[in-house]
């Protein structure tokens, strides 16, 4: 670069971070105009792409559809939510989805609670980089392929009949039913368990563990008293994922569910694809909303935001 | 401190959930090597032809290249918004601080399928055409989320002392994030952006529902299941893809690592 | 402050969007645009297609020969097919491959263009009866170009099940509890309907399709009955397909699809059309309202409608053609498979199968006592529970 040019752009640089250095201090003296350029990107694209999509979507809750041609009428009305409340079997599904969220929420938290606890206290370093990556590993290959993998498992002729039979017993018909997907389920989440359940366990400050010993409490003592209530952040936070991905998915009970598996998911992708009713399918769907939204306030009290 | 019982029982209990892991990633990696396209077991015989065919497959590269972008350039878009968002929040009080924490869970928190109708029908009402923008504004969406908790839970670790301490020094607001600020972060980043990408790369549910007629992998993965004509071949992909992404899942690992005070 | 202007913002805009909102949808019939000829292809086309419908053996000559490259999007029911007409406002997909049971909703919705069938050659040489069936074809206006048709199926593991069954009455057979599987799909109903019109002719049920409240209670009833037995309601064809070759079913509903799938992969299975007789479907290509490759569909529609492609579609399968001049060219690739498909005596043949059709409140006769497709389809999700 020539000698001239050179300091053309010295001299630029220089009005620059002169310019920047003007720009900081004004921003560090007013923080709102600071704040509000750091959240207008992001609350934009919530306010006006994801929340606007969100409320409109429930507002058409309270519209009807014409179920031959797809037009939609505009007359507000409770009919969907009267279909749903008043009828068996979409009550029947909604508490079936739940419950099976909450079971495997909590299978989840059995497994995943000893095995975070492992890698924390007992694992050395290089141990502990190993247990992670082999945790991680599974969520980067196909949720598709993991699910269907199990499909093949329980078939009737499928690998675990196989080494049953090859061990004596009879088969068993586990195969499409609740039980498989309760199997799968809990499967499929439980890397989103064992992540924050850790992450809780690890910032325990050693000192209360050796305290509580110094006070004559045993290991039960001191894991009930010491370890879970202070641990519980991480379990919440954990459960928040188990129970929500279950609550929505519809894919797992496509493939490895049978007669009687059907869950809120189902009914909402099938109402979707009737005639686009879409709103009966948001009525629907605001089941598992209002599930979530009274789920994520009890977990913001315990703290689980933190620890996520 | 534990009993000697009680670490045999644990080391156990580590060894049955690693199974319990990866039991179908066998079974996947198995039949990615069957002779035969009916998923059978045991398997009829071994073969390593749909190695071939899933290269030769046309299909299979459009998908995976579509799904590399669109992880890619949702990825970015979180980076940006996320670490703004929580730069915000940790930094400022304002009103509302505890709506917007609140308010960018709720992607993650809230069915897929739900965030996949709402955006679709968002969609049609703009006459926005299906397209890969809007599956990368799917994306995007709960991609901010991932990048926006990782990077928060780290600007909670770091003392404010330590901003202060660079100002009082002389430096600037611009200096003090650059210098002080930003190293600190960055691995939070680099890890959030690791498992957004991850998130997004896998995503089926609202993919479904923001793609047009293109196919994403899992998409593709999903029509080939249903087709049930070359299994094998979604098994090959899957296995490849587990294959790459060892190495960057044990990066983000690394990176988020920092020893807890209960660790010996 | 933000907080309120947060509050402001969110429900400013959720009442813009919410006023304004609505889904784009007609409520009648899309008009006639024919091209005047068909022109230089666009290079893609985008189609919706039953399982088996666009293989490569003969896609791939078609995207060579006009340069279209074909983008396939499966579909396993007329309900999806519906949905994925409509969605994003109708202009995703170019051409879907619509059962009896999905033409009229599309039609009525507007979410598909009459065709000129004066440009496709091969017209002139279908099956009289599916040049202008009332399922494609409205006043004299093609809505949709008719491609292959056939039976719903009953199959069976030969294994396993030593006499062939010779009723429908087998799927709802205590014997073979937990071993059962039927489609996943609302418009089966008509098919216990059939079953239920020969074994209980008191019901009155002359049209499997046209049900009185009356009627579709007794349906019911016979399809909770099944439940029980049902090991999976399969929704894919693939499903149905593993659970044959897995053992975890030795008898069914299917497509012929499913059978020739499992022969080929060398399980022992056979398929039969009962006593009571079959429903089934006859499929016609329908042209979006809204393509954007409208040329590139035109060429596919004239492609597909070849003796050769309907041979081969129709063997693969295990359909029958539209096209009567595809006989010779079956019984070229798979000799005697004319006949076995009933294409050599189509016109009578095609009478005994009720095809699929969506079911509406007004009958046929003008009454207006029917039960539509809707209360059908919760129904359908009370049986399956």
């Amino acid at each position: 670069m020539s000698d001239s040019s050179s300091k053309a752009f010295g001299g630029l640089a220089d009005a620059l971070s002169r310019g920047i250095r003007r720009l900081s201090a004004g921003l560090w003296k007013r923080p709102a105009i600071g704040a509000g350029l750091l959240l207008a990107p992001p609350l934009g694209w919530f306010i006006l792409i994801y929340l606007a999509a969100l409320a409109a979507l429930f507002i058409s809750a309270f519209w009807t559809v014409d179920s031959f041609t797809g037009e939609i009428d505009r007359t507000w009305t409770f009919a969907n939510f009267q279909t749903i409340l008043s009828s068996d079997i979409y009550r029947l599904i909604a508490v079936r989805t739940i419950l099976m969220a909450a079971a495997v929420t909590i299978t989840d938290a059995l497994l995943a609670f000893p095995f975070a606890y492992f890698m924390v206290r007992l694992a050395g370093p290089r141990q502990r980089i190993v247990l992670f990556t082999l945790v991680l590993v599974p969520l980067w290959s196909s949720y598709l392929a993991r699910v269907y993998a199990w499909r093949l498992i329980f078939a009737n002729e499928g690998a675990l009949n196989w080494v049953l039979r090859h061990l004596g017993f009879d088969g068993v018909e586990i195969g499409y039913t609740n039980w498989a997907m309760w199997i799968v389920f809990s499967y499929i989440w439980l890397p989103f368990m064992i992540m924050p359940i850790y992450a809780a366990i690890e910032r325990i400050p050693y000192s209360l563990f050796e305290a509580s010993q110094d006070l004559g409490a045993k290991a039960w003592r001191t894991f009930f008293k010491v370890i879970l209530p202070l641990s519980w952040p991480g379990i919440v936070a954990g459960s928040l994922f188990t129970f929500s991905l279950t609550l929505g998915d519809y894919i797992t009970p496509v493939l490895v569910g049978g007669p009687g598996s059907d869950f809120i998911g189902n009914v909402v992708y099938a109402n979707v694809g009737i005639a686009n009713n879409i709103p009966f399918a948001a009525a629907y769907a605001s089941i598992p909303l209002v599930v979530m939204a009274a789920y994520l306030a009890f977990a913001r009290r315990t703290g689980a935001f933190d620890v996520m | 401190m534990e009993t000697r019982a009680a670490r045999i029982a644990l080391t156990a209990w580590v060894v049955f959930v690693l199974a319990f892991l990866f039991i179908p990633i066998v079974i996947i990696l198995v039949y990615a090597f069957n002779a035969s396209n009916i998923q059978s077991f045991p398997i009829p015989g071994f073969s390593l032809r749909w190695f071939a065919s899933a290269y030769e497959n046309q299909e299979i590269r459009t998908a995976l290249s579509l799904s590399l972008k669109a992880g890619l350039v949702s990825t970015l878009i979180a980076v940006f918004l996320g670490s703004a968002a929580a730069l915000a929040v940790h930094r400022y009080e304002f009103f509302g601080r505890d709506a917007v924490s609140f308010m960018v869970v709720l992607p993650i928190a809230l069915p897929g399928i739900i965030t996949g109708m709402a955006l679709n029908s968002f969609f049609v009402f703009w006459g926005l055409g299906l397209s890969f923008w809007t599956i990368v504004i799917g994306h995007a969406t709960f991609c901010i989320v991932i990048v926006y908790n990782n990077v928060i839970a780290r600007l909670r670790r770091v003392p404010k002392s330590l901003e202060e301490a660079s100002m009082d020094l002389g430096a600037d607001g611009w200096q003090t994030f650059r210098r002080i600020t930003l190293p600190m972060i960055s691995t939070s980043l680099v890890a959030g952006a690791l498992l957004a990408f991850a998130l997004s790369f896998d995503e089926v549910i609202v993919t479904t529902f923001t793609a047009g007629a293109q196919n994403t992998l899992p998409l593709w993965i999903f029509g080939a299941i249903r087709l049930g004509q070359k299994l094998p071949e979604v098994n090959v992909v899957v296995l490849v893809v587990m294959a790459i992404t060892f190495i960057p899942v044990l990066l983000a690992y690394k990176l988020t690592n920092q020893a807890g005070p209960m660790v010996k | 402050m933000m907080h309120r202007v947060t509050k402001y913002a969110v429900t400013g805009a959720a009442l813009a969007a919410a006023v304004a909102f609505s889904v784009s949808a007609f409520a009648e019939p899309a008009a006639p645009n024919y091209p005047k000829t068909i022109g230089a292809g666009e290079g893609a086309l985008n189609i919706v297609a039953w399982e088996g419908y666009a293989e490569d053996a003969w896609i791939k000559p078609f995207e060579k020969e006009t340069g279209c490259k074909v983008n396939r999007k499966y579909a396993g029911s007329s309900d999806e097919m519906v949905a994925l007409m409509r969605q994003g406002g109708g202009s995703e997909y170019d051409l879907v491959s619509a059962s009896g049971d999905a033409s009229l909703r599309l039609i009525l919705g507007g979410n598909v263009q009459p065709i000129d069938v004066k440009l496709i050659p091969d017209f002139d040489n279908f099956v009289p009866d599916l040049k202008a069936p009332p399922h494609n074809t409205i006043k004299g206006v093609h809505y949709g170009l008719s491609y292959e048709w056939g039976p719903n199926v009953l199959l069976y593991n030969t294994d396993k099940v030593k006499t062939a069954p010779t009723s429908w009455a087998a799927l709802y057979d205590a014997q073979y509890k937990g071993k059962i599987s039927v489609p996943d799909n609302p418009i089966q109903i008509a098919d216990a309907a059939l079953y239920l019109s020969k074994k209980d002719p008191n019901l009155g049920i002359t049209d499997p399709y046209e049900l009185n409240a009356k009627q579709l209670d007794a349906v019911v009833a016979l399809l909770k009955t099944q439940r029980p037995l049902v090991k999976k309601y399969w929704a894919l064809a693939s499903d149905e397909i593993e659970l044959f070759k897995n053992g975890d079913v030795v008898i069914g509903a299917a497509w012929p699809y499913q059978t020739n799938t499992l022969k080929a992969a060398g399980a022992k299975v056979a398929d039969l059309i009962p006593a009571e007789g079959a429903t089934g479907w006859a499929d016609s290509w329908m042209l979006s309202a809204k393509s954007s490759h409208v040329n590139c569909a035109y060429k596919f529609m004239a492609y597909v409608s070849t003796p050769d492609v309907q041979a081969q579609q129709a063997i693969y399968f295990g359909e029958t053609p539209a096209n009567l001049k595809a006989c010779d060219a079956m019984n070229k690739a798979d000799a005697g498979s004319c006949a076995k498909y009933h294409l050599d005596e189509a016109t009578t043949y095609i009478k005994q199968i009720k095809f699929w059709k969506t079911p509406q409140q007004t009958c046929a006769d003008g009454k207006k006592d029917c039960t539509s497709y809707t209360t059908w389809q919760q129904k359908w999700q009370e049986i399956k529970g």
